[in-house]
């Protein structure tokens, strides 16, 4: 007979017996070098900081940052689907948002970039709001397709709208921010000022999503990804915390999408296909669904992944859809993720 | 005018209707959306081309072949993106067969390229003429077949063995286990039949429009989807009449609003009809099946 030790343990606290560990090695191994300590994140900075400065190539750093980009695609994606547990297959429409109000606020209107950020922002929480009303009445496969839908309405509505979106030849020229400061002008058109740029907007992310995981919003999304009917008789808004989820996630990415605009000096509906969101979502499934460390080293592992085995790039999205299908039969929690609660104290 | 336009949208409704049965069928036994439904209409379509093109086999021939290994494609649909997952979470068996759906479509187009193929079909009779609209004879046999396809499935599942063992099996699976119902096989058969139908509606599609796609299946597949969901999911003449309802919605959004979005209109009517009337119209107030996780 074990004696029963391990007083701090509330996981186990229901059940004496022990329980199969839901963290992964790679979680434990993280702890054992003390990824969370100050230092070794301000290690971490320091190293992201000096990039520019190691990598020379235009190719190299047009990778990096495309990294930093899917980072905050991928977190946002997370929120909904990591945080909250409801799948979203049409993440490219908030994208996709975001990506045309910076073209044609700028473009057309001659607005400045940093005000497009938060113009794109509040459409991308409108949509995700009005995206979340159905989630209140239908679940999983349902919405699933709901999003699906959605997502190809955005773009279709991208395809054809040639008064504002010219359709299909898309919006070139869009010109590249500007940082003035009293007669001192800065203008992001650089690898290392796009690289910068972009990193901030990781920053903030990361900063936004650990903060909201922490707080009582994030707990609510828990609840809800857990037991959506426990969550409720516990009192927890679902019309509420799902609109929220979305809102949340379709901001991340909005600005994903303005950055993006800006670093291609032009958008066009091909970026945005249901493609595109399906390598949206194989991020955070490697990483570990609702694991934010998970979230960042899926995005660099999904896109540099690429880039390195060049000579198969043709068959990329037969490599992602098998590798989606075996992810989920072997190691559904993802290298970072938790078990979610069905799977680890299976009834 | 009219009367030209009707027949179309009665033979798009047919397309539709015939492949919404088969997300209908599969939904009614494991209670998901097989996504890679809108592949299986795909490569039914390209196998039947495929061996018309490349080992000049007739039509009828070629098209009973294509059908055939397009079930063996759904069953090896449901041998590896379901069966390993059966007990597994619902949120891991949709991404893995959106995954498999992703793999399939890609393999497709790695097979077969990425642009479009003809699908040319020689059906050499006049056209029907009746009270002065034209029916090109390819329309007549596409509403033929389908009729015939969904009168035969409708007497498999009422009066055979089999059929019944189907009803059982998504009556209650627990309790058909116990009646002695192999509910593996029941799995498969219905796999096999749901693909057989959706391989058929795929090549129907190919004989109306005359071209072919790697990315056909998706939008198709959405649309039967949105068929299955408004006639009520797991009813299977729910699906035959929402498949006929959505082909009229669909070419007449497309004929008096905008035909750029008639893709947007069926995709908007599938949303709508979720919110507001989840079990589908024809759907028995079944409420639970569309809301409820188990």
């Amino acid at each position: 007979m074990n004696k029963p030790s391990r007083l701090d343990d509330h996981e186990g606290s229901s059940q004496p017996q022990a329980l199969p560990s839901s963290k992964s090695p790679l979680i434990r191994m993280a702890e054992r070098f003390g990824f969370s300590n100050w230092y070794t994140r301000a290690l971490i900075l320091a190293f992201c900081l000096v990039i520019p400065f190691i990598v020379q190539s235009n190719y190299g750093m047009r990778v990096i940052i495309y990294i930093g980009l899917y980072i905050v695609l991928a977190l946002g994606l997370n929120v909904v689907m990591g945080f909250t547990g409801l799948l979203n297959i049409g993440h490219a429409a908030f994208y996709a948002i975001g990506a045309y109000a910076t073209a044609i606020l700028t473009v057309h209107y001659g607005m400045s970039f940093w005000f497009t950020i938060p113009v794109g922002m509040v459409l991308g929480i409108l949509l995700g709001v009005i995206l979340g009303f159905p989630t209140l009445r239908v679940r999983d496969d349902y919405l699933a397709m709901v999003t699906l839908g959605f997502g190809q309405i955005v773009y279709i509505v991208a395809n054809n709208w040639m008064g504002l979106t010219k359709g299909p030849r898309g919006i070139p020229g869009i010109p590249p921010p500007t940082i003035r400061f009293s007669g001192w002008k800065l203008v992001i058109d650089s690898y290392p000022s796009y690289y910068y740029l972009i990193l901030f907007f990781v920053l903030i992310t990361i900063y936004a999503c650990v903060r909201v995981r922490n707080s009582r919003v994030g707990l609510a999304w828990m609840a809800i990804r857990e037991d959506e009917d426990v969550a409720a008789v516990m009192g927890i808004n679902l019309v509420f915390y799902k609109t929220m989820a979305f809102g949340f996630s379709a901001a991340l990415g909005a600005l994903a999408g303005s950055f993006f605009a800006v670093f291609q000096t032009f958008v066009s509906p091909n970026s945005f296909t249901i493609l595109e969101s399906v390598i949206i979502i194989t991020i955070p499934i490697l990483g570990g669904l609702g694991s934010i460390p998970g979230t960042i080293i899926g995005a660099i592992v999904m896109i540099a992944a690429p880039e390195i085995f060049r000579a198969a790039s043709e068959y990329r999205m037969v490599i992602l859809g098998a590798f989606m299908v075996v992810m989920m039969i072997f190691k559904p929690e993802g290298l970072f993720g938790k078990k979610l609660y069905e799977q680890t104290y299976k009834v | 005018m009219f009367w030209q336009q009707f027949v179309n949208w009665i033979n798009l409704g047919a397309m539709y209707a015939l492949m919404a049965i088969g997300y209908t069928m599969v939904y009614g036994i494991i209670k998901l959306i097989n996504f890679a439904h809108g592949e299986i209409f795909m490569f039914g379509a390209f196998f039947t081309w495929w061996f018309m093109t490349a080992l000049s086999i007739p039509f009828p021939l070629a098209s009973l072949i294509g059908v055939m290994l397009a079930c063996v494609v759904g069953v090896g649909v449901e041998r590896i993106a379901y069966r390993p997952l059966r007990n597994a979470p619902r949120f891991a068996i949709l991404i893995s067969v959106l995954g498999m759906s992703i793999f399939l479509q890609n393999m497709a187009r790695i097979i077969w390229g990425a642009e479009f193929q003809t699908f040319e079909v020689d059906l050499p009779y006049p056209p029907l003429m009746m009270g002065g609209v034209v029916i090109p004879v390819k329309k007549v046999f596409i509403l033929l077949t389908s009729l015939v396809l969904m009168i035969g499935l409708a007497l498999f599942i009422q009066k055979t063995y089999l059929g019944k063992a189907m009803r059982a099996a998504a009556a209650d699976r627990e309790a058909a286990e116990m009646m002695g119902i192999n509910v593996n096989s029941v799995i498969i058969l219905t796999f096999v039949v749901g693909s057989a139908l959706g391989a058929v509606a795929g090549i129907l599609y190919a004989v109306n429009y005359n071209s072919i796609d790697p990315i056909m299946g998706f939008n198709a597949g959405m649309k039967a989807f949105a068929a299955a969901v408004l006639g009520g999911i797991g009813n299977i003449y729910g699906a035959m009449f929402g498949g006929i309802l959505l082909g009229f919605l669909e070419g007449i959004g497309a004929a008096y609003i905008s035909s750029m979005y008639r893709d947007a209109i069926a995709f908007g009517l599938l949303i709508l009809v979720l919110i507001f009337r989840p079990q589908g119209l024809l759907g028995e107030g079944k409420y639970e099946q569309a809301i409820k996780v188990r």
